[in-house]
C-alpha cells in the first residue's frame, strides 16, 4: 500500500485515505462552445497514458477532502512528489530532485 | 515404539505421545511432530494421489514448499480444510486427517487409469483432448473435467471461526529466523529499534533446527539458539511471531503477515481467532527467507519413498525419525552427502551415493566410505521400481562423453535426491526487485532493491552457516542504523562446518527412450520434463507461455520446488540462456492463505454498513419488507395479513391515490449549498436556469457529466438568495458531492461557495394524497399552506408538531404532496404523530415499490433505472429542463456533438402491452419484427414495468431507437415462452393535466 503525502495536511498517509482522480493539468476550457467537435473530444477523452512519469490528481477523501496533484511513475507506482492543485507542472529538474 | 523413531534425536518431546488418525487409521506421534514426521515415524510414505495421473505420492519435503503431501483436516462442523501440507501441520491429540484425490481408496484408486493414458494428458491436454467431437463437450468432457478437477473437498457450511486483523509499525522487520534472520534480529534488537521477527514455523531456528552438530561462538548450535531466543523474548522492543508467514511484500515496506493462532491446539480456546492478519509498515526490512532444495528430474522420481535429501536430514535431526531403513542417495550437490552420513550414523543402511558429478571432494568420499557407503560418482539414475513405495533404483554409469552405460539395480526403501538449493527470493520479487542470474552458480539472486530492504543468508545465495550469521548480523545492524539507531554487527565463530558446493543439472541422462519417461518437474500439477519439451516443440518460447500451456508452477505450491528445474529444461529446449528465457513472476501470497485471514473482521454484518433511517425502526415494527438501496435498507412494502407483494403494493397505491399515503424518503441525498456565488455555482453544474428561481421556490434539477449524459437528478429548493437545499438520488449522493467539490476546488476556486452533506441530518417524510394538506394544516405553524400561498414546487421553513421543518410542496406520485424535512432526531416522533393524526384519513404507509409504480404512472424517471449513462436529457424526454439561454453548464458542449443529434438515438418512451394483464420483464429486449432470423436486431429494452392499480392494466417505460417518432407503432418483446406485443406511447399514463398535483 502506497504512502501518499497530502500537501494540504503536510502529512504522509496510507493510500486507503485517498482516491485517484485522473490526469492532472487538464483545465476545463473557459468557453467550451467555441471548441470544434475534435477539440472537445480531445479535451474529454484523450489522455497521455505515459509509461513513466505521470501527472495525476488525487483527493484526500478520508482526510481533508482536498484535491491535489502528484507526480508518479507508472512503472514503479512510486510517487515522486505531490503539490497543490493550481500550481504549475513541476519541471524535470524539480522532479529529479524530489526523487533523489 | 515404531522402528523408525530414533530415541535420542530430535526436538520433539519423546515423553509425550499424541494420537491422531489418517484415513481413519489411528497412529501415534510425539508432541512437536508434524503430520509428515509422525507418519514417517510409522513407516507411512504414501499420503496421496497426484492431480492428473492419480499416481501414488509420498512426502517430498519437510517444509512449506511441499507439493505432494496435501491432506484434508477436519475438526468438526465447518472446520474442515483441504490441501493442508502435512509437512507444516502440527499433530495434536485427536487430530483427524484424510488423504485426497482418490476413489475408492488411497491404495486402490481407479483414477490410476489416467496414468496408463498419459499420452492424453500431455502438455496442453486441456486444449487438445477435449476439442472433438464438439457434441461431447456438454455431456462427456465437461462433467468428466468437473468431476476430476480440483484438489480436496471444500467445506460446505460457513466457517464458524473468527479471524483477526491488526496493523503494526516497526523499525526493522526480519523475515525468517534461520541463522541469518536470528543474527539480524539480535543485532537490530540490541540497538533499541522496534523489531518484528517473523517465522512460518512453530519455533525459531530455521535450518539450525536440522543442524545440531554445528557449534556457534563456543556453544552447540541448539544451545546458542536457545540463548538467542531467550534474549529476543526478553527484549521489550522485539516482537517474535512464530507460526506466522510473511505472505506478501507490498509498496513502501508494507507486508502482510498471516499468524496461525489455534490450528495447532488440541482444544480451541473460547473466542480466540483462528488466524490473525498483521499489516505491518516497516522502516527497514531484512529478508532471510532461506532456500529450497531442488529435486532431480529422472524417470520415477515421484514414487513414494523418493524424497529430498535435506528433508530426510531434517526429519532425522529435528523430529528423530528415520525416513527408511535402506536408503540410496542421488545428488549433484555436497549437502546430500552430509545427509547420507547423518542417516548412516543413525543406523540407516545407506547402500550407495550416486553423484552426477564425476569428481566430488575427497573428504566427502572418504567420509562416506568410512560409513560403508558405496560411492558411484559420474553415475545417473534412470528409473525406480515399486508399486506404492520405491523398492529399487536403476543406476547407470555415464562416460565423460555423456554415454550412458549398462544399468544395475540397487534395492532400497528410500531414495534421497538433491539437485542443489534455490534461494527463496519470493518476497524480494514481490517488490519488483530485480533478480540477477548468476551463471556460475546457476541461480537467480536478489539484485538492486526497490524498497528499503536487504537480503541475507541462503535467500541471498550465502549458504555457509558462518557466512549466513555474519551477513545476517551485518544486515540487522545496517537496517537498524538506517532506521536511525546505533548498531554494530558482532562477530561469529563456527566449529564443525563443512562447506558445500554442487552443480545444476536438467533431466538426468538416461539410456532409455526419454519420451516414455515419467520424469516429474512439477509434482503437484503432474508436469514432466517431456511436457515442457513438447510445449517448446509446439512453438511456445516464452517461459510465461510454457508455464500456462504445461501448467508447471501453477499449483498451490506455486512451483517452489519446480520453477528452476522447469526453467533449466525450457532454456535447454529453446536453446537460449536461462536469463533470456526469464523467470515467471512471483506473486503473493507466499503460501496458500485462508480467505478468512484476508477478510478478518469484515464479514457478515460487518462486511459493509447497513444505513438505516430514523424511521427504520417503525417500519420494522410494522412489518415492512426491506430492500437494499445502495448501502441503505429501505422499506419495500408493508404487507398486511396474508398479502403478497403484488397485493400489498396495489393496496398501498390505491390508498395513496384515494386518500393519503406516508413514505419515508429520508435516504434522499441532500447537499446544502451556501454562499454569495451559490446560484452561479448551481447554474454551472445543473442544466436548468437557476438565477431567477425565487427564494421559497423549488425546481427539478438535472445533472450531466461533461460527456452530456444524465448523471443525477433531484429537486432543489432556494431558501434564500445565498442558500440552496439540493436533493440527489439515494445512490448518487456521495458521487454528486464529490463531483461538485471537484469543480469547486479545481475549476472554479474563485467562487465563494460552501458544500455540506446533510443527508443524515434530515429525516424526510413524504405525504401524498388528496388529504395530505388537511392532515398537516393543523400541525404546521408559521407557513400558510393554501394553494395560492404555497403552490406546487414551494419550500418554506416553519414548525411541524412543534419541531422545526423545511417543508417542501413537491410530489413524486402525481398526488398533492409534501416532503417534510425535520432534524433526524425528531423524524420518528413526527412520523408517529402524523400517522396517529392520519388515521381519520386511513393513512397508509407505502414502500419503495409503490413509490416506483406511482412515479412510473406519471412518467417520472429514475436515474440509473430508466437511464444507464448513455442517455442525454433529450433522449430521456427532459429537453425542457435545459436552460437554453445559459452560455455553459457541465455537459452542454457535448449535447451538440454530431452523435448526440442523431435521429435514431434511443429515446425513453411509454409502452402499453396489447394484453393489459401482461407485465413485461424489466430488461426485456424489444424488436421491430418478431419474424426476422436470429440473431434479431434489438431496437431497445424495457427499463421499468409495473402493474398499475390506478389504470387497471400494466404499464412500462422503455428506451427505443428513434422511439418518440414511432409513437403509436407496435413493437415486440420476446420473453420466455411468448413474444408480447406492445404499443409505443407517451410517458405520462396518469393525470396528464396534473390536476391532482396542483389541487
Amino acid at each position: 500500500m502506497l504512502l501518499i503525502r497530502c500537501p494540504h495536511c503536510a502529512a504522509e498517509r496510507p493510500e486507503v485515505e485517498f482516491v485517484y482522480a485522473g490526469e492532472a493539468h487538464i483545465s476545463r476550457p473557459r468557453d467550451p462552445a467555441v471548441l470544434t467537435d475534435e477539440q472537445w473530444k480531445n479535451h474529454l477523452f484523450i489522455r497521455s497514458n505515459p509509461r513513466g512519469t505521470h501527472f495525476e490528481r488525487w483527493r484526500h477523501i478520508h482526510g481533508c477532502g482536498r484535491f491535489f496533484n502528484a507526480v508518479r511513475d507508472t512503472v514503479t507506482d512510486k510517487f515522486a512528489m505531490t503539490y497543490k492543485a493550481g500550481l504549475p507542472r513541476p519541471s524535470e529538474a524539480e522532479i529529479r530532485e524530489a526523487r533523489s | 515404539m515404531s522402528t523408525y523413531r530414533v530415541a535420542a534425536k530430535g526436538r520433539i518431546d519423546q515423553s509425550r505421545p499424541v494420537h491422531f488418525t489418517f484415513n481413519g487409521e489411528r497412529f501415534e506421534g510425539r508432541k512437536g511432530d508434524t503430520l509428515a514426521s509422525a507418519l514417517l515415524a510409522n513407516g507411512v510414505h504414501l499420503v496421496g494421489r497426484s492431480f492428473k495421473y492419480h499416481r501414488p505420492r509420498g512426502i517430498l519435503s519437510a517444509g512449506s514448499e511441499e507439493p505432494n503431501a496435501l491432506v484434508g483436516v477436519s475438526r468438526g462442523v465447518g472446520r474442515s480444510e483441504p490441501n493442508t501440507r502435512a509437512t507444516v501441520l502440527e499433530v495434536f491429540e485427536g487430530l483427524n486427517t484424510v488423504s485426497q484425490n482418490h476413489w475408492p481408496s488411497l491404495k486402490r484408486d481407479v483414477g490410476t487409469i489416467n496414468d496408463a493414458f498419459y499420452m492424453l494428458f500431455s502438455a496442453g491436454f486441456y486444449y487438445k483432448t477435449f476439442m472433438w467431437p464438439k457434441s461431447f463437450w456438454n455431456k462427456v468432457y465437461e462433467p468428466f473435467i468437473r468431476g476430476a478437477a480440483g484438489l480436496g473437498k471444500s467445506p460446505s457450511v460457513p466457517d464458524p471461526d473468527t479471524y483477526a486483523s491488526r496493523y503494526a509499525h516497526c523499525d526493522v522487520l526480519v523475515v525468517g529466523s534461520g541463522p541469518a534472520g536470528l543474527a539480524a534480529a539480535l543485532e537490530a534488537g540490541r540497538s533499541g529499534a522496534k523489531i518484528i521477527l517473523v517465522d512460518e514455523q512453530a519455533e525459531l531456528g530455521g535450518s539450525l533446527l536440522s543442524e545440531p552438530a554445528a557449534g556457534i561462538n563456543g556453544q552447540p548450535a541448539w544451545q546458542w539458539l536457545e540463548t538467542a531466543a531467550d534474549e529476543l523474548a526478553a527484549s521489550k522492543n522485539v516482537t517474535v511471531l512464530t507460526r506466522t508467514t510473511a505472505i506478501g511484500y507490498y509498496h513502501e515496506n508494507f507486508l502482510g503477515l498471516c499468524q496461525r493462532v489455534t490450528d495447532h491446539l488440541e482444544t480451541l480456546p473460547e473466542g480466540a481467532p483462528r488466524e490473525r492478519m498483521w499489516r505491518v509498515r516497516a522502516r527497514q526490512v531484512v529478508l532471510a527467507q532461506g532456500s529450497i532444495e531442488k529435486p532431480l528430474v529422472f524417470d520415477g522420481n515421484d514414487r513414494p519413498g523418493v524424497m529430498l535429501a535435506g528433508s530426510a536430514r531434517t526429519f532425522l535431526n529435528r523430529y528423530g525419525v528415520k525416513v527408511g531403513n535402506r536408503a540410496v542417495v542421488v545428488t549433484s550437490h555436497d549437502s546430500a552427502w552430509l545427509a547420507a552420513i547423518n542417516l548412516a550414523e543413525a543406523g540407516v543402511k545407506v547402500s550407495a551415493i550416486i553423484d552426477i558429478r564425476a569428481s566430488v571432494p575427497y573428504h566427502l568420499v572418504d567420509l562416506a566410505k568410512a560409513h560403508g557407503i558405496e560411492v558411484l560418482t559420474g553415475w545417473t539414475v534412470t528409473g525406480t521400481s515399486g508399486r506404492l513405495r520405491v523398492s529399487s533404483v536403476r543406476v547407470n554409469p555415464v562416460t565423460a562423453g555423456g554415454k550412458v552405460g549398462r544399468a544395475r539395480n540397487i534395492a532400497c526403501d528410500t531414495l534421497l535426491m538433491c539437485g542443489g538449493w534455490t534461494p527463496s527470493v519470493h518476497l524480494f520479487s514481490h517488490t519488483k526487485g530485480k533478480l540477477d542470474w548468476n551463471e556460475e552458480r546457476q541461480m537467480f539472486l536478489p539484485g538492486a532493491p526497490t524498497e528499503e530492504t536487504r537480503c541475507a543468508g541462503a535467500g541471498n545465495g550465502v549458504f555457509g552457516l558462518l557466512d549466513a550469521l555474519k551477513e545476517g548480523a551485518f544486515a540487522g545492524a545496517s537496517a537498524a542504523t538506517d532506521a536511525g539507531f546505533k548498531a554494530k554487527a558482532g562477530d561469529y565463530q563456527i566449529e564443525g562446518e563443512i562447506a558445500c558446493t554442487g552443480i545444476s543439472v536438467k533431466e538426468l541422462p538416461t539410456d532409455r527412450n526419454s519420451s516414455s519417461a515419467k520424469a516429474f518437474v512439477d509434482f503437484q500439477n503432474d508436469v514432466t520434463a517431456k511436457d515442457i519439451r513438447l510445449a517448446v516443440r509446439e512453438g511456445f518460447q516464452s517461459i510465461e507461455h510454457i508455464k500456462r500451456y504445461t501448467t508447471t508452477g501453477m499449483a498451490t505450491d506455486q512451483g517452489k520446488t519446480s520453477n528452476i528445474n522447469g526453467l533449466a529444461i525450457a532454456s535447454d529446449a529453446v536453446r537460449r540462456p536461462t536469463p533470456a528465457v526469464g523467470l515467471t513472476t512471483f506473486r503473493p501470497p507466499y503460501t496458500p492463505t485462508t480467505f478468512g485471514a484476508f477478510a478478518g473482521y469484515t464479514r457478515g454484518s460487518l462486511f459493509e454498513v447497513t444505513r438505516k433511517t430514523a424511521i427504520d425502526g417503525w417500519a420494522e415494527q410494522n412489518g415492512a419488507v426491506f430492500e437494499p438501496v445502495s448501502l441503505w435498507r429501505r422499506a419495500w412494502y408493508f404487507p398486511e395479513r396474508g398479502e403478497d407483494m403484488h397485493q400489498s403494493v396495489a393496496r398501498e397505491c390505491k390508498a395513496t391515490r384515494q386518500s393519503l399515503g406516508i413514505f419515508d424518503a429520508s435516504t434522499l441525498g441532500k447537499i446544502e449549498i451556501v454562499g454569495p456565488d451559490a446560484a452561479e455555482f448551481i447554474n454551472r453544474m445543473y442544466t436548468n436556469a437557476w438565477s431567477k428561481l425565487a427564494p421559497g421556490r423549488l425546481r427539478y434539477g438535472l445533472l450531466l457529466g461533461e460527456d452530456g449524459f444524465i448523471r443525477d437528478d433531484g429537486v432543489i429548493g432556494r431558501l434564500s438568495t445565498d442558500r440552496f437545499h439540493v436533493t440527489t438520488t439515494t445512490g448518487g449522493a456521495a458521487r454528486v458531492l464529490a463531483t461538485m467539490e471537484d469543480y469547486l476546488q479545481t475549476e472554479w476556486p474563485d467562487l465563494k461557495v460552501w458544500l455540506t452533506s446533510t443527508t443524515e441530518q434530515w429525516a424526510v417524510i413524504a405525504l401524498n394524497g388528496p388529504n395530505a394538506r388537511q392532515l398537516i394544516e393543523p400541525l404546521v405553524e408559521g407557513i400558510d399552506l393554501s394553494n395560492q400561498a404555497f403552490p406546487h414546487m414551494s419550500v418554506a421553513e416553519g414548525n411541524i408538531c412543534g419541531v422545526p421543518t423545511r417543508l417542501f410542496r413537491v410530489s413524486f406520485t402525481g398526488e398533492l404532496g409534501f416532503e417534510i424535512n425535520v432534524p433526524s432526531r425528531y423524524g420518528r416522533a413526527v412520523w408517529e404523530a402524523l400517522y396517529e393524526a392520519g388515521r381519520q384519513y386511513d393513512i397508509t404507509p407505502y414502500g419503495t415499490e409503490a413509490m416506483h409504480v406511482m412515479r412510473a404512472e406519471k412518467g417520472y424517471i429514475i436515474v440509473g433505472q430508466d437511464t444507464d449513462g448513455t442517455l442525454t436529457p433529450d433522449d430521456a424526454g427532459l429537453g425542457w429542463a435545459i436552460g437554453k439561454a445559459k452560455p455553459d453548464f457541465v455537459g452542454k458542449r457535448s449535447l451538440t456533438r454530431s452523435d448526440m443529434l442523431k435521429a435514431d438515438r434511443k429515446q425513453l418512451v411509454g409502452l402499453m402491452t396489447r394484453d393489459p394483464k401482461t407485465v413485461l420483464e424489466e430488461g426485456a429486449h424489444i424488436v421491430a419484427d418478431p419474424n426476422q432470423p436470429v440473431p434479431m436486431k434489438m431496437i431497445g429494452h424495457v427499463t421499468s414495468s409495473y402493474w398499475s392499480e390506478a389504470l387497471g392494466r400494466s404499464i412500462a417505460l422503455a428506451v427505443i431507437e428513434g422511439g418518440r417518432a414511432r409513437e403509436g407503432q407496435t413493437v415486440h418483446v420476446p420473453m420466455p415462452g411468448k413474444t408480447h406485443q406492445a404499443e409505443i406511447t407517451g410517458m405520462v399514463f396518469f393525470d396528464p393535466e396534473n390536476e391532482r398535483l396542483n389541487a
